[in-house]
This record gives C-alpha cells, structure tokens and sequence, in this order.
C-alpha cells in the first residue's frame, strides 16, 4: 500500500517533467535542466556521503572533469553527444579511483581536508594549464551534433535538451538506486555506522569505500557532461572548491537519508536562488538561514520532514 | 594447538595494556577468560583479531601468524567476534544484518546460511524485517551471535556475552553457548565466574594484563582461594 502511494507519486512527478516545456514558461526549461542535472550531481555526492558517511570537499573535480572531457570531445572530435557521456564517466571514475585511492584511508575531517586539497589541485591545473583548458575563460565554442550516431534530435533546442537530460538523469538515478539496494549498498550502510564492525565481519572497509567514491566520481562526470553543453562553456568555476559544497548543501537540504533527498534539495537550490535573487542580492544569506535552520532542527532533510509530517509521525 | 599467543603486548598509546600474554586453545575447546574490570580481557580478544593490533609478541592461528593482519583478513581466516555490548548495525534490519556479515565465495557450500540462522534461530526469523536498534537486549545478542556464525568462523571469540542481560536471558546465552561448543571453538570473557566456569572446560585469569593462573573449569570452581585472589572485587 505504502509502496503502492509512492509509486504513484513518482510517476505523477515524473509525468510533471516530462510535460514541463509544453506547460510551463520557456525560462522553467532552463530551471529544470539545472535542477535534474545537479540534482544527480548532489546524488553521486550522497552516495559517499550519505550511504557511506564520507564527507568529501572534492567532489566537483569530478564534476569538472566530465565536462572539460565532452567540451575537448565536442571541440576537437565533434564526437556524437551519447559518446561523450560515456567518456565523461570513464573519466570521473579514473580520476576518484586515484584521488580516493589516496584519501579512502583517512577518516572524518582528515579524509574531508584531503579531498578538498585534491579538488584545488584539479582546479588549479584546469585554471595553469592555458594550452588545453584554455585558463580562466574556459572550453567555449563546441556544437552538439547528433545524440547517437545517426540520431540528430536537434539537441540545441532548449526543450530538446531537456528531454535528453530527463532521460539521462533517470536512467542514471535508476541505476544509481539499484546499487544503493543492493549488498554492496548494504555494505556502505554498514560502514558509515561503524567501520570497525565491519572489519571484523571480514570486509575491507577500505576496498569498499573506494569502490563508492569511484562509482560516485562516475556518475559527478556524467552529471558534469551533461551541465557543458547547458552552460555552453567548461570553466574552471565548475571545479572550484565551492562548486564541491553544493553537493553537500543540496544533501543537507534535501535529506541525506533518502534516495531522492539530494534531487529534492538540488531542487529546492536552483528554484529558491531563482525567485530570491528576483527582489533581493542576499540569497546566500537567505540559503544561510535556511541550512542552520536545517541542520539544528530538521536534521532529516525537507524531504525527510515532509514524509514523517505526511505519515504523522511527528518527533 | 588451533590458537597460540606468545608473548603478547598490546598498547593503548603509551597505556600498556597487554603485558606479555601467552595461551593456548587446542581445537574444540571452550576456554573462558575471567579477570577484573580493566585486566585486559577485551583487549586479549580484540588483539586475535586485529582491532587493536599487538605491538610485540605472536598470535599464530592454525599454523599462521596473524598478528600483521588487518582485521578483515583475520576474520576471513575464521575467526568471528561477538564483541561487547551487542554491537550490531542499528538501522538496518536484522536480515540485512546479516546479510552484510555473509561469506560470498565461489567453490565453496557456505555452513551457515540466512535460511540456515532462522531455522535454528526462529526467533530471529520472526524479527527478519525489524530494525536491529528497536531489539531488546537479549534479541541484540542474539543477533550478534548469528552475524558472527554467517562469517563461517572455526574459532569464536565471544565479549562478555551476558553484560546487562536479564537472568532468563543468561539461560538462553548459556544454552547457546553448550549448543554452538559442538560445533566450534570458542574463546570468550564473562564477569560472572560462576556462569564462565559452567560453560567452559577450561579458564585463564588475567591480572594488570598478564595471565597470573590457568585452570580446568571445574578445578577452579572448588578453588575458592584463587577465586578470592583474582577475581573478588573486594
């Protein structure tokens, strides 16, 4: 019955995105592509943080990576948009299987200083390295051509894209949902409420910690390939270690408890910062507000306090 | 011998916590550890498996030292632990308690299965879908005990499997124990010299981290002089 209601729900929302460019304003396409894509960004994040009790300050380098990688491969290669995707995982993946290789093994704010000393690492390569990153300005200029080979679906059109995004995003939430329920899931959840517990039941806490960052670095890159073509640019901005607390701030937001807790603050974020910056420049003071507000009495996320407010169970 | 320490020294920081422990545990023993508050009984388990590593001295388990081992290597070779205070993961499930604790090898018909610990268990079957936090003390326990038996262990370290626990519930535990002593070697540490002595062939006795006594059970038992000695906390 519960499951029955949730379902509903989710297919109703789902059925709301989809219909979104033929009922809403032109300017909402825009907001919604941002919310989905940084809402799988804020979900990869939560993987580690929120499954494995991880908090990395490093994951927009691979957020960056994955778009640095589609904007090179649209450049140079003018590669099929469904290639890029792929390549951008690839190399989200590599580069948290090397940087988690090196932080896995620290705990709490050791590991969290760690990962944010790499993403400043990647993001001052990105900003030095004028030859291939083009410095400051960034990656600009690239044209999306066909999706697949010989599947041109006109993605430079604004509603187009997004409709390309939707699918990505569930498709990739979908997958991203099947690994969080399965044993390795399990696993994760085991580690983040005690480590040692699950040493002593024979598993490597760290190969396991490491195979979360990885599959998490995966899924920021594809969320990083698909936020290139949107923005039209790759820039060092979206390796900048601020660009890693956003992840983290959408998670609190959204409540790191749920699956979908982090899509629920992303979207939150983006709509938020949209209407307040209409009558005010504060925004980040309001967003301030709202996360000590948060953090000291909601602790389960707007999502999570929806749904205990929903089933009444009000503590 | 299945398990052999010599010489073990165990620190805490600069606290000096194991200072020179040797033991021995031939296969199908039940050997009880029994020592005052702070004598070294949870360190000497914690230190076969690896959670505190040992600074000096040997743990050899069937023929290999293990004492370099991380602890997850160490318990894949078979040693389980039902460590103190019933420590399961509260939040998730019992089953998936157990779940996170199964061996997963090809090649090799695992002993103990999910289906296997409920059959025998049935009252952790009906508790399958609960949340491990909202157990009682005793169901905790059990659940501990079930988690160790899924990593397929031939020697099990129990730590203090009765602290808090309600008397019927002691009963319980005992009964476990005698039952899994068939079947698997055990090492384990008890605050009540009475329930040790009852459940263990054999006893060792630690003070200031140091064996000072080693004794059968039942020997022990009558010997109310080095009871008073060691253990009386008076």
């Amino acid at each position: 019955m519960k499951n029955a209601i949730v379902l509903i729900v989710l297919a109703a929302v789902l059925a709301g995105l989809v219909a979104l460019p033929w009922v809403a304003p032109y300017f909402y396409i825009f907001l919604g592509t941002e919310v989905l894509i940084l809402g799988l960004f804020a979900a990869s994040f939560n993987l580690v943080f929120g499954y494995s009790g991880m908090l990395s300050f490093g994951h927009a380098a691979f957020y960056g990576i994955g778009a640095y990688a589609t904007a090179l491969i649209l450049l140079h290669l003018e590669w099929p948009f469904l290639a890029c995707l792929v390549v951008a995982m690839g190399a989200g993946a590599l580069l948290a299987l090397v940087i988690g290789f090196l932080s896995v093994r620290l705990d709490e704010v050791y590991f969290a200083m760690l990962t944010l000393a790499f993403g400043m690492m990647v993001f001052a390569v990105a900003h030095q390295w004028r030859s291939v990153t083009n410095g400051s300005d960034g990656i600009a200029g690239f044209m999306l051509g066909d999706f697949a080979p010989g599947v041109d679906w006109s993605l430079g059109d604004p509603a187009v894209y997004y409709h390309v995004v939707l699918g990505v995003v569930v498709v990739a939430a979908a997958v991203l949902y099947l690994i969080c329920r399965s044993s390795f899931g399990l696993i994760l959840r085991a580690i983040r409420q005690n480590p040692e517990r699950v040493s002593f039941c024979g598993l490597d806490v760290r190969r396991y910690r490491l195979a979360a960052f990885t599959v998490a670095g995966a899924f920021a890159g594809l969320s990083g390939a698909l936020m290139a073509p949107f923005l039209r640019v790759a820039s060092p901005e979206m390796l900048h270690w601020s660009m890693s607390a956003e992840p983290v701030l959408m998670s609190i937001l959204g409540g790191t408890g749920y699956f979908l807790g982090p899509f629920f603050g992303a979207a939150i974020f983006v709509l938020l910062e949209s209407w307040i910056t209409g009558f005010t420049d504060a925004w980040m003071l309001v967003l301030g507000v709202m996360l000590a507000l948060m953090v000291m009495f909601f602790r389960r996320g707007v999502l999570g306090t929806l749904l205990d407010w929903v089933q009444g169970n009000h503590d | 011998m299945m398990l052999e320490l010599d010489d073990v020294h165990t620190y805490y920081g600069e606290s000096h916590a194991l200072q020179g422990v040797t033991l021995q545990l031939a296969e199908g023993e039940t050997v009880c550890l029994l020592g005052r508050n702070g004598a070294g009984k949870s360190t000497t388990l914690k230190s076969i498996i690896g959670l505190t590593p040992p600074r000096r001295g040997r743990v050899v388990f069937e023929g290999d030292e293990i004492q370099r081992r991380p602890a997850h290597r160490i318990a894949r070779m078979g040693i389980g632990l039902v460590p103190e205070d019933r420590r399961i993961f509260p939040g998730l499930s019992v089953r998936e308690n157990l779940d996170v604790a199964q061996r997963k090898r090809r090649g090799e018909t695992p002993k103990w299965s999910i289906e296997r610990i409920f059959d025998n268990y049935p009252m952790l079957a009906e508790l399958a879908n609960q949340d491990g936090a909202t157990l009682s003390g005793g169901q905790q326990q059990m659940l501990a005990v079930a988690r160790s038996l899924m990593t397929e262990p031939r020697l099990l370290l129990l730590d203090e499997p009765n602290e808090g626990l309600a008397p019927v519930i002691v009963k319980q535990i005992g009964a476990l124990i005698d039952d899994l002593a068939a079947t698997t070697t055990m090492l384990f540490t008890d605050q009540s010299v009475h329930f040790a002595l009852k459940h263990a062939k054999r006893a060792y006795i630690l003070e200031k981290g140091r064996i000072v006594h080693e004794a059968d059970a039942a020997e022990l038992r009558e010997d109310t002089a080095t009871q008073d000695r060691f253990l009386s906390v008076a």
